[in-house]
Formats: C-alpha cells, structure tokens, sequence
C-alpha cells in the first residue's frame, strides 16, 4: 500500500518562550497508508486538535515535517493544500457559507483547489450532479437547492458539509468531531454517511472524537494521543476485539496513574 | 405645493441615482466582505477631481467618468493590499488610504481645493444636446450608469470568482478550506467597490459643476444610511434585488435631507442632519415594532454588536 500521509518530528508550542509556555505536540510520528481510515482520541489538550491544524495547514510548522503523497507541504498554505486536503469542522456553522444557497456552496466546493474564473459559479449541468448527491443524504435537501444554507439545521449542514468534503475526491479527508455538537440521533446518521463515503471513494481519513464508542467502531486504525504524543496505535486487527473498557485499561498502562483524571474525562 | 413636492422628488431622485453608487460601492465591503473601509471618503473625491480635470482637458465625459472609476480601482487596491498583505486592520488600512489620497487628490486638482467645470461638456450635457431638461438629463444619465453597474454586479457574484468573494465575506475558514484566495478576494472586493464610490463621486462632481477636494467628508455616512433604509425597508433579499433598492434606499435617504432642507436649516447643518437621519434608520429596528417588522431582521441585527 502506498503511503499518503507521512508526519514527522512535529513539534508545536504555544505562547513559546513565555511562563505561559505549553508544548501542545512533543514529537509526532505518523504515517498513513492509502485508504487508511484512522479515529483519534485522547483526553481534551491532548494535542488532538492542533495536529489536525497542522496538516491542514492552518496553524504554522515551526518543527517537524508534514509530507502528502511524497511531497513536502510544511510551508504550503491552507489555500494550497486545500488541493488535496479537505476538512469538516466540529461547529456545523463553519463548513459551510450561511448566505449562500446549497447549491452555490456546493459548487464552490466542486473547484476546491482549481483556478475560479468568470464562468458560470453553479453550471446548468452541474445540478443534476449536485441532486444525485443530495438524495443518498437521505435528507430531503435534493429539491432544496436554492435554499440558504442558514435555514438548513446544523445536521443537514454538517451532511451538506460532508459531501463537500468529498466532492472533490481528496487525497485526505479531516473530521475534527464532527459530529460532536449534533444530537445523538443526527450524530448517528453523520457517522453512517461519513463512512459511507470513505468506503465509497476509498478515502484516506483522519477522524478526530470525543466518542470512545466511535473510534472504536469505525475506521481500520485507532490513535490515542496523550499530552502531545500519541500513546496507543491500534491496528484494525487489535481494534476487532476491543471495547471501552478495555481501551481504557490500555490507556491506563501505557501512561501510568497520573491520568485517574483524564479517565474521568475520556468516559 | 404639490408642485414643489414633485419637484422636491425629482431632484432626490437625481442626486439619489447618483449617490446610490457610494451605497453600492459601500454595501460590497461592509455587507458582501464584511470589512469597514474608510477609503471611500477619499476614493469619492479623488473620483471628482479625476473626472473633473480629463473634462478640462476636454477629454470625451464618458471617457473621463472610465478613468475616475480607474482611479477608485487602484484607491481600493492599495486598501486591500496594507490590509491582505501588511495585515493593517480594516478600519485602519482605510483611515491610511484615506489620509493619503487627500494629497493625491490636490495633486491632482494641481493644488486647487476647488475647480469648476463651468462651459465644459460633461456625461449630462450629453444628454441636454438630446434636448432633455437638465433634471431629467441627470435621471437618464444616472439610470443608465446605475444599471449597467448593478448589472455587471449581479453577472458577476454568478461567476466562479463571484461567488469565493461572497464566501470570503461570509465564512473565510471555509473558503480557505476550499481552496479561495480570500486575501485576493478581499482586495478583488476593495477595488470594485471603490471603483463604484469614485465614479460616485465622479458623476456627482459633474452635476455640481465643480470638483471639491473636501467633498469626501461625511460621504460614508450617506453610504451606510442609504444601506440601511434598504434593508429596513426590505429585508432578506437576493444580492441583485438589494442592489436595487439601495438605490430606493439612497432616493429616500435624499428626499428625507431635501425635507430637513424645508425647514430653513444651513446647508452646514447637512451633516448633522445626515448622522441624526442614520441613528434613527439604525436605533429604529430595535424598538418595540410590530414583530412582522422585526422578523427575519437578520442583516440589520448584526450592527447591535
């Protein structure tokens, strides 16, 4: 399997050189293989979320190297690697442009890293294209297409969100958990699609949740991250037989009794 | 009476057509970017001067409208660019670009703070040769800028390019996540809209008969009001309906000055007529109004903040 993700010796530190000094990351080591879909977890500052930031280029690298299909991205910016990477943010707000219309928010999401010119923003037969792909929602959005996207709820958005996401095969795909501000039974039906279009396109997928259960079940590799380095690796083979309870165990070995707290959090 | 009411309308109705491209130009950065840019108050002039000075030369009017609206296209870049690329902060970038034009603007009206067009051809003598009144030469003129202007506006928010601009203005993480160059956009929004707030000033200058240096005071003022009679008037509306009423909005806006104007006033007190007139279209939304007046109130409740 060819590699599509490579991180190395990714450091970052916050507030560097004040007493406030916090070294969110302290050496990431990380590669994905084509088609990996990876679930992270760990308790909150563990460093979850800044790595996500890292590769996809929102928050600079001053050490370690982040490498995407063989090439050297650390310096790109977010405009850049949106080429290959797209995201879904936790907030169902932020993926999407409230005053435009689902259809102009998907259209901007078909050229997501290719050159925008005069032509037409939504193309007469590009609408066909977006109607397929609103029905597998299973949401009714299919004759919704003039619709703003601020009247939509935050589940159809963060749905809306997703299929953006995946217009565009990327090489990468960025959950930051996304489901995490929608109600359980919206957050089920996300998770469904979500994985329904990884397995789809074969995506290679880095899923960031707050949901042990979550990261258990879906995706083929799980990564605990614990004060800014990753603690666990699982394999798909060693994540076949786990449960929470178990997970936690393995937690509680790797990092010792200091983390009584961390386990309260986790649960 | 009804005779100077009627009047009373077709001069605000001139002068409003005209002042509507300041709306315009104004509503791309504070709606559609979300930016506040002061630069309008220097592009506003600096488009009079330049406008007013090819008119001398003796330079074809619609020629000399062009390169004033050139003109507030490089103001509006020079905005963007200490905001995008120096990361100067809106306001301020504006104020900068702003000071700065004031000796541009002299400059270009070779030191003098005041130049007349007296006895030259402009964009609505034109229109007088066709054997129009002059009232009614400015509406002609004045609609025809107006619509070419919103009309190439609403062709091109449906563009590729069009449309990453609403979305930078709308949720920038998410058109950077996607791929838009917001800080091309933003700069792409600030020149358009200062192309349209110097050609603003360049048709104004024209109907005024003369080019002022300290014309720009005040003017983003009659902007944000116009904008806002509009969006109380109607609310929730498609960009190319909006664009449209900012010009009802600047109409009004000039009909209700030209009503204060009635009640023997100094022309000084325009201004203050023109603040007094934005408070109340800005405080009006939150008082207690019947709710199927406050609903849907999603553009104006933004300003609370």
């Amino acid at each position: 399997m060819s590699q599509v993700l490579k991180i190395k010796d990714l450091h970052q530190t916050f507030e560097q050189g004040t007493v406030n000094e916090n070294r969110v990351l302290r050496g990431i080591n990380l590669e994905l293989a084509a088609g990996d879909f990876v679930t992270i977890i760990g308790s909150n500052g563990a460093g979850k979320s800044t790595l996500l930031n890292s590769i996809a280029g929102t928050l600079p690298i001053k050490q370690g190297k982040i490498i995407l299909n063989g090439n050297d991205i650390t310096k790109l910016p977010v405009t850049r690697r949106a080429e290959k990477i797209s995201r879904v943010f936790q907030d169902p707000k932020m993926g999407t442009a409230v005053r435009l219309t689902v259809e102009e928010n998907l259209a901007l999401a078909m050229k997501r890293g290719q050159k925008r010119g005069f032509r037409a923003g939504v193309k007469k037969k590009d609408r066909d294209f977006f109607k397929s792909q609103l029905a597998q929602l299973n949401l009714n959005l299919e004759n919704r297409l003039e619709t703003e996207i601020g009247l939509l709820s935050g589940g159809q958005r963060q749905a809306i969100t997703l299929l953006m996401a995946t217009l565009q095969r990327p090489d990468l795909i960025l959950l930051d958990e996304h489901t995490a501000a929608l109600d359980p039974k919206t957050s089920i039906t996300v998770m469904q699609l979500t994985e329904k279009l990884i397995n789809e396109q074969n995506l290679t997928a880095f899923m960031v949740t707050h949901n042990m259960e979550d990261a258990i079940r879906y995706g083929n590799r799980l990564i605990m991250l614990h004060q800014g380095r990753v603690a666990l690796d699982l394999t798909e083979k060693e994540k076949k037989s786990l449960t929470v309870t178990k997970l936690m165990e393995m937690f509680q070995e790797q990092v010792g009794a200091e983390v009584k707290d961390d386990a309260m959090l986790l649960a | 009476m009804i005779n100077t009411f009627w009047e009373l309308f077709l001069s605000a109705t001139s002068q409003g057509l005209l002042w509507s491209l300041m709306a315009i130009g104004v509503y791309l950065t504070f709606r559609i970017l979300d930016l506040a840019d002061m630069t309008a108050e220097g592009s506003f002039p600096l488009g009079g001067a330049i406008a007013t000075m090819c008119l001398i030369k003796g330079i074809n009017p619609i020629l000399a409208t062009l390169a004033a609206f050139v003109g507030g296209l490089i103001a509006g870049f020079v905005t963007g660019v200490l905001n995008t690329k120096l990361r100067i902060p809106s306001l301020l970038a504006g104020i900068i670009t702003m000071t700065g034009l004031y000796s541009i603007t002299s400059r270009v009206m070779q030191n003098a703070a005041n130049v007349s067009l007296l006895g030259k051809d402009t964009i609505f003598t034109i229109a007088q040769n066709w054997g129009l009144s002059r009232n009614n030469a400015v509406i002609l003129m004045g609609v025809i800028v107006v619509f070419i202007v919103i009309a190439l506006l609403v062709i091109f928010f449906r563009t590729e390019i069009g449309l990453a601009m609403r979305a930078t203005g709308d949720n920038i993480q998410m058109s950077a996540a996607n791929g838009i160059k917001t800080q091309g956009m933003k700069i792409l929004g600030y020149m358009i809209s200062n192309g349209c707030i110097a050609l603003s000033g360049a048709l104004l200058a024209q109907n005024n008969g003369f080019a002022d240096l300290n014309s720009g005071v005040g003017t983003i003022v009659i902007g944000l009001a116009s904008i806002i009679i509009a969006e109380v008037l109607l609310r929730n509306l498609s960009i190319g309906a909006r664009l449209l009423t900012l010009v009802l909005g600047a109409i009004i806006y000039r009909l209700i000055l030209a009503l204060v104007f009635q009640m023997n006033v100094e022309p000084s007190d325009a201004k203050l007529a023109s603040a007094l007139v934005l408070v109340i279209c800005l405080a009006l939304p939150n008082f207690h109004l019947p709710h199927n007046l406050k609903k849907g109130d999603k553009n104006v409740s933004s300003l609370k903040n």
